[in-house]
């Protein structure tokens, strides 16, 4: 498996949110063993040995997990292969000689940044309008006085699991962020501990995912099947049952 | 100047009981007016904003990533441990403490440590009052595992996302506040000088990473909650852009470091496989719990795994330490296998890893379960294999694919091989009982301060420790200062000493575009890392870390000489980002070697390989060395050595036993 | 209203409306289809005659048909502005399509498909609604019945082709909105949703096949 491998890159280059943006081409000596990113490594300390400038992407725990990492492979998020990141990808799922388009995350609610980067902070004004339990520090009972099945509390910790990384609005053909709000008002709603807010939060949360200009959902499930950590179409089912019944009460 | 620990007067169960009721506060109307900066969000920083803005301190919260959620406590897998002796094994908070002190080596301080354990029970239902998704028993109970270094089941757990679970659980209560306008979040802003006022801290100077602007903030106290420092090995577990830069601006504006040689490294990581690599994967302490470690006893054996037949394989922590067997602390299973594979016992393409194999718990301990649970009689070892690789895959599925996915090996079939990489480090800023570094009103809180670990942290314990400052401590202590401060308006940041510290940071950065060498940051990071790993890692002598300091300043001088940072101060410019981070670990890297070389004695994860006991154990030197090294900065890297005694009152000290 | 306006204001609740109207016009697709059925009695179309001479003059039956007209009207202003409006969340398209799929290209079209179906349906109600209701007495007679009517104009192919591609079109639009209703619905049920999953499918087959079926089998005169 040592062998290496060239492979050739198009690569969204674009100075920063108002420049209009282009593809360049670049050719990589790499080998089957690296990752993607590190592959990208490759790419910019041969761009920084030619004086030229370096292509910015986000990435930071490269392990799967802290969702910073973001791009568009071959037209797919995270890349060719299903639940995993583009920072778990590795080079072996390419083949020597492959041309490998690579793009940001496009979405309005999402602006590049540069290059390859993009703004997500919508997903943290969408959390910061609802997706919590209101409970301040020293508020709490002891943690096994409240019982809770351990079937609900996997079916919470499932749609926990959600990195935030935006995948599902990168792949949905209407930029639609119902994925990522329908993980967490699942695991809320589950819980008992999100009980007293459950009508509240949904409204909240939807209200500021339609104001940051997210897509609705017409249920085409890219996103499900887009999700690194295959968070299921399920949560959006949750996320309009909650929603409906929230408003039919009146919420 | 002195140090102070200020640790409570009376008997050791009492002490923060008492500081809790005679404590100095704030009252709620004074709160409004004063401002509190919290740099880094991670289990410390977010729970510290969070539950300082609850109570009404007016918050600004800054991280370098584009979100709080990004924090690298995110990727902890493990647990988190807590006395709450669920499971009736014999747990208590005196344990708990007990266990800490002898897992640091008899290296951390007892007030702080007790303090710990005190709290833990609470972060747990904190935790789960917020929504966190804790692993549960059939009943609905919270279910337990055990960790290294102890002989109770006390970690609490979300399958292998425990760091993930707490830290969105922080950072919803973080983001609550942002929404209610009680915290003015900071994304994408990086500190890079800390502002003193007549010796106390009063703000910060943070660069904007998308416009590359320098901005000035004013507060009332300053936190640090910044993370350790790791990724000066360059390969580590910690995140790419995890760093040192905001301790060490602070250690620069007069805080000491502290113990910075206290390294942990993780016996269980994925081993490296070329010289291309970036960073390096954890695989949970838990494994240890159901993975028993073994080498060939040939050396040089090339045979597959799987063909090694039992009377062949050395399990050499069962082996060597029967008592707590592949349970012993991190430092002594990373440094039994460095011993194997020096040896000539190690395994895989570069010979420098050891096996990880589930094998026998897959089919002896819950095979065998499950077949009894399934009333299946004589159950053959195909059936035995596969009933128990179902509950393995429900315990621990997640790492396996992600140890599937990087090394293109099926752990379910081949046993993994793992190998000893940097994970943590305990040593950090020197900070007080109250979290307060030497710089009047600039805290330092969980992994960024030199902590409650000791020489040696126990796993699970530093989710633990950044929950538990965030969340129990700074919220009171963080009073016996501001309680003082009630009376200071807010600086204007048009005040000479923000306009010096600005110029520092400006004429820092013109510097590095300057220099328009030829050599990419990123290789000086990698050759430091390079020397540090080889010198200053899981064995060090005096020889190694004399040559590393020397090798060091060579290569920080070729730094200033022959570094290329591309484009310009005015864009997002990660590369100028890094260039940043990298001086500081230029600076960083030798005085840990410094300190290493002046700790004459092994204990915990430093080991000099001079002080060894006849079978390869840490030798430590009580008489000498029960201190905390803290140095002071004097001038351009140049430092000046303090040393605060530690006292155990409570603790008989005694040679660490594992056997 | 003001309770009702997350109906037409909210990504949810305007999808809501895409289900709840979307459901109501598969309930009238299947009495349309059993009435078209009857042409297979094989009795020169007098059972067929029967039901639709029923569905013009109940009185039931018309009243319903406005409410369907109008659930109808919503579904397709609904639609197009929703589809409208999600077009305009992402300005700058992608460069590359995804090369693993990852969503069926009809759930990806439903706009697509209901613009076709609605061209479609003007036709279709130009041929033969108009004048089994409007014209009732200009149009059909008692010699002259909507089933002389139907096979008069399936002598052409061409509506024949029209009418195959609108029934193609219907069965896609169903295939993906069927279980979509049930998902803006909420329903999330580890026995409920496979099945209707299951009977979405079917009926998205069934349904077409029938209605694409009778102007093939009359055009090449195989039923009397």
């Amino acid at each position: 498996m040592k062998h290496s491998m060239k492979v050739n890159l198009q690569v969204w280059r674009q100075k920063n949110a108002q420049a209009q943006g282009n593809f360049e081409n670049y050719s990589v000596e790499t080998n089957p063993n690296m990752s993607f990113l590190e592959m990208f490594d490759v790419l910019n300390e041969q761009l920084i040995h030619d004086g030229k400038e370096p292509v910015a992407f986000d990435h930071d725990c490269r392990e799967g997990i802290c969702g910073m990492c973001s791009m568009v492979i071959n037209g797919n998020p995270h890349g060719p292969k299903q639940a995993i990141t583009t920072c778990q990808l590795h080079m072996r799922s390419f083949n020597d000689g492959d041309t490998i388009v690579v793009e940001p995350w496009r979405a309005n609610a999402f602006p590049v940044i540069k290059d390859l980067s993009v703004n997500r902070s919508s997903f943290d004004r969408i959390i910061a309008s609802g997706g919590f339990v209101s409970v301040n520090t020293g508020n709490a009972v002891d943690a096994n006085n409240i019982l809770i099945p351990k079937d609900i509390a996997d079916e919470a910790f499932e749609a926990a699991t959600c990195i935030g990384c935006g995948a599902c609005v990168s792949a949905c053909k209407n930029a639609s962020a119902m994925l990522f709000v329908g993980a967490k008002v699942t695991q809320l709603s589950l819980l008992p501990q999100g009980q007293a807010e459950r009508q509240s939060r949904v409204v909240a949360m939807v209200n500021q995912m339609d104001a940051e200009g997210f897509g609705a959902c017409t249920n085409t499930g890219a996103c499900a099947a887009e999700c690194p950590k295959g968070i299921p179409l399920s949560v959006i089912a949750t996320l309009n049952r909650e929603y409906t019944s929230a408003k039919l009460n009146g919420k | 100047m002195k140090l102070e620990s200020k640790i409570p007067e009376g008997p050791i169960s009492e002490k923060w009981t008492k500081f809790k009721s005679m404590a100095p506060l704030v009252n709620p109307a004074n709160k409004r007016h004063i401002e509190i900066i919290v740099v880094g969000t991670g289990l410390a920083g977010a729970s510290a904003a969070a539950s300082l803005a609850e109570m009404g301190y007016k918050v600004s919260a800054f991280c370098f990533q584009d979100s709080p959620r990004r924090a690298h406590s995110i990727a902890a897998q493990g647990g988190i441990n807590a006395a709450k002796n669920y499971q009736n094994d014999g747990d208590s908070v005196f344990r708990l403490f007990y266990d800490t002190i002898k897992g640091g080596d008899y290296r951390a301080r007892e007030g702080n440590v007790h303090r710990l354990a005190e709290v833990s029970t609470s972060i747990i239902d904190q935790c789960v009052a917020q929504g966190v998704p804790f692993a549960r028993e059939y009943g609905g109970t919270l279910s337990n595992r055990s960790f290294g270094g102890t002989q109770v089941q006390r970690t609490f757990y979300a399958a292998g996302q425990t760091g993930q679970q707490l830290l969105l659980g922080a950072y919803s209560a973080l983001e609550r506040q942002v929404g209610l306008g009680n915290v003015k979040m900071h994304n994408r802003h990086e500190m890079v000088e800390v502002v003193t006022i007549e010796g106390k801290a009063r703000g910060i100077i943070a660069r904007n990473l998308v416009t590359g602007k320098l901005e000035r903030f004013f507060s009332h106290a300053v936190l640090l909650c910044t993370g350790g420092y790791g990724n000066v090995f360059y390969l580590s577990t910690n995140a790419m852009g995890s760093n040192v830069t905001a301790a060490w601006k602070a250690h620069k504006a007069g805080a000491y470091f502290g113990n910075p040689c206290f390294t942990q490294i993780h016996p269980t990581c994925i081993p490296v496989s070329g010289h291309y690599q970036s960073k390096l994967t954890l695989m949970s302490e838990s494994l240890r719990n159901d993975g028993r470690i073994w080498v060939p006893k040939k050396q040089n054996d090339d045979r597959h795994p799987n063909n090694i037949p039992e009377d062949e394989r050395d399990y050499y922590l069962e082996r060597r330490y029967p008592a707590f067997g592949n349970l012993v602390p991190r430092d002594i299973a990373s440094r039994a296998a460095k011993e194997r594979c020096d040896g000539g016992y190690g395994v895989g393409p570069s010979k420098m890893a050891v096996y990880l194999d589930f094998k026998y718990n897959m089919m002896q301990k819950y095979g065998r379960t499950e077949a009894s649970k399934h009333n299946i009689e004589n159950p053959d070892d195909a059936t035995l294999l596969r009933l128990g690789q179902e509950v393995v895959k429900e315990k621990y599925g997640n790492l396996f694919d992600m140890y599937k996915q990087i090394t293109d090996e099926d752990p379910y079939e081949v046993p993994m091989r793992i190998y000893p990489a940097v994970h943590y480090t305990m040593g950090g800023l020197w900070v007080d009982y109250n979290l307060m570094t030497t710089v009047p009103g600039l805290y330092a809180l969980g992994e960024a301060n030199f902590s409650d670990h000791g020489a040696n942290r126990l796993g699970a314990s530093a989710l633990m420790q950044g929950l538990a400052d965030g969340y129990f401590v700074i919220p009171l202590t963080i009073g016996s200062y501001l309680s003082g401060e009630i009376h200071t308006k807010a600086i204007p940041t048009s005040h000479e000493a923000f306009e010096a510290a600005e110029n520092r940071a400006n004429e820092r950065i013109q510097n590095f575009l300057n220099i328009k060498g030829t050599r990419s940051v990123e290789s000086y990071h990698r050759e430091l890392g390079l020397i540090m790993w080889n010198k200053c890692g899981m064995a060090r002598n005096e020889k190694g870390l004399n040559e590393a300091i020397a090798e060091i300043r060579a290569l920080r001088e070729d730094f200033y000489k022959n570094v290329r940072v591309p484009g310009t101060d005015k864009e997002f410019n990660p590369e100028l980002d890094k260039a940043g981070r990298v001086a500081d670990f230029l600076e960083l890297g030798e005085l840990m070697c410094i300190d290493a070389l002046n700790r004459n004695e092994s204990c915990g994860g430093h080991f000099r390989e001079e002080y060894q006991t006849e079978d390869g154990e840490a030798l430590r030197d009580d008489e000498n060395y029960k201190n905390v090294f803290a140095w002071e900065h004097t001038e351009n890297n140049k430092w000046e050595l303090h040393k605060e005694e530690l006292i155990y009152e409570n603790i008989k000290i005694q040679q660490r036993s594992y056997k | 209203m003001g309770v009702l306006s997350f109906l037409f204001s909210s990504s949810i609740g305007r999808k809501l409306v895409m289900a709840v109207t979307g459901v109501s016009l598969i309930a009238f697709l299947v009495v349309h289809c059993a009435i078209n059925a009857c042409v297979y009695f094989m009795d020169g179309g007098a059972t067929f005659n029967a039901a639709a001479e029923f569905m013009a003059h109940n009185l039931f039956i018309r009243l319903a048909e406005v409410g369907l007209i109008g659930g109808l009207l919503i579904h397709i202003v609904q639609g197009l502005s929703l589809t409208l409006d999600n077009m305009k969340k992402r300005n700058n398209k992608y460069g590359a399509a995804p090369k693993r799929s990852n969503s069926t290209w009809y759930s990806r079209s439903m706009g697509l498909l209901g613009t076709i179906l609605l061209l479609f349906l003007v036709m279709h109600l130009k041929d033969f609604w108009i004048v089994s209701r409007f014209d009732a007495q200009g149009g059909l007679t008692e010699t002259k019945t909507l089933y002389h009517f139907m096979v008069e104009v399936f002598t052409n192919p061409v509506p024949v082709t029209l009418y195959v591609l609108g029934c193609i079109s219907l069965a896609y639009h169903l295939l993906h909105g069927f279980q979509s209703a049930f998902q803006t619905f909420g329903l999330n049920h580890p026995i409920l949703t496979p099945m209707i999953k299951t009977l979405g499918v079917a009926f998205s087959i069934i349904v077409p096949l029938v209605f694409a079926s009778i102007p093939v089998v009359l055009h090449l005169d195989l039923i009397k």
